[in-house]
């Protein structure tokens, strides 16, 4: 399946392609994002690192790291 | 906590122990716990005029956010913030934006200085002229002006959003560089002697993540934009950041390790660093270490440099 993700932390929206039944850690692992650094969204609710993604679905991904 | 379904049909975190929470239950779980900390540590007495340091990014808006709850439910605890504009192009105006909009929703009073007005130049101005890191400057400054200014409208607090992760890498940082005496300094609550000069800071959000932090900050509505400073990736705190999230990926607990080992040893570290007798800036007249206080030599620094020019 083909996913649109925007990273805020890159400012971009890019189109993943993932296995079907694929879950939000996947989508992380396949993005290289470590997931202790970001909450992953859909169509504006949180989402958990187990949860199964469907097709194209709004996906976001916020970081959490700040500071210098 | 007593929950019901909401939590297994829509959760917005899983906590270490397996536990899922919805919005609402961790919401109540996180202020919680950001009231546990403040009585453990004995952070807040039964009356303060606390003022929080607000950036606007998620930390302190969550601070302030929980600070001005604790306040409309004790009056005896009166709660304003400070922001300092330290001149960040693309960045601070932003941050500034936002801390301003959510104090005038809050009908909290927001206490605005900046390094223009204070110093004479703007952060990014500073950084072109002085061979120093931008968050030593940055740090080095901003920390002068909380306490100075803290000091000066009479606060008996300076909470900071200061969260277990900030904690985490200031350890590891200090442990690196073999400087155990700024180790001495952290803790949920510093610069407790009675020294007129120095306001305690207090940290309530000491034993929150930072992620733990950023979902309640998101889902309670507090910000919308991601924004970074964009001097982020010289620091060297960056590097152990980094650091510690690849470890805590592979080994889930580690930060909370990290700081349950280090207040298990911070009495011991304060005891042995004891400020030896109080010595202030000859120039300032604000606390220093040595003869003249960091602030005052980054100042002296730009000086000499633009009469260089």
């Amino acid at each position: 399946m083909k996913l649109n993700v925007f990273y805020d932390r890159e400012n971009t929206e890019k189109t993943i392609e993932l296995a079907d039944n694929s879950s939000v850690k996947d989508l992380l692992k396949k993005m290289k994002i470590n997931p202790v650094t970001v909450i992953v969204g859909i169509k504006d609710q949180i989402v958990l690192e187990d949860e199964k993604l469907k097709d194209k679905g709004n996906i976001k991904i916020i970081s959490v790291i700040s500071g210098g | 906590m007593k929950k019901n379904n909401c939590c297994s049909k829509n959760p917005v975190i899983k906590l270490p122990a397996g536990e899922r929470l919805c919005k609402s239950h961790f919401t109540k779980y996180f202020e919680g716990k950001v009231f546990r900390t403040i009585r453990q540590f004995n952070l807040i007495g039964k009356k303060e005029r606390i003022v929080a340091a607000l950036s606007g990014g998620k930390d302190s808006l969550t601070l302030l956010h929980i600070l001005n709850k604790l306040s409309k439910q004790n009056p005896r605890i009166k709660v304003e913030a400070i922001t300092i504009d330290e001149g960040i192009k693309g960045y601070r105006e932003k941050t500034l934006k936002t801390a301003k909009k959510f104090c005038k929703k809050n009908k909290i009073k927001l206490n605005l200085f900046s390094f223009k007005k204070e110093f004479g130049l703007k952060l990014d101005n500073m950084i072109d002229v002085l061979n120093e890191k931008p968050c030593t400057v940055c740090g080095i400054l901003r920390r002068y002006l909380l306490n100075k200014k803290s000091k000066e409208l009479g606060f008996t607090k300076l909470a900071t959003g200061h969260n277990l992760d900030d904690e985490c890498q200031s350890i590891m940082m200090n442990q690196f560089k073999n400087n155990m005496q700024a180790s001495a300094r952290l803790g949920p609550i510093s610069g407790v002697n009675k020294n007129k000069k120095f306001v305690p800071r207090i940290k309530p959000l000491y034993l929150c993540t930072e992620k733990e932090t950023a979902i309640y900050a998101y889902s309670n509505n507090l910000l919308d934009n991601f924004t970074e400073c964009p001097n982020i990736t010289e620091s060297y705190r960056a590097e152990i950041r980094n650091m510690l999230n690849d470890f805590e990926q592979k080994f889930p607990g580690t930060k909370h390790s990290i700081i349950n080992s280090f207040l298990q040893i911070l009495p011991e570290l304060k005891s042995g660093f004891k400020e030896q007798g109080l010595n202030y800036c000859n120039i300032c007249q604000e606390p220093a270490s040595k003869g003249k206080c960091n602030a005052c030599r980054l100042l002296d620094k730009i000086k000499k440099s633009k009469i260089d020019v």
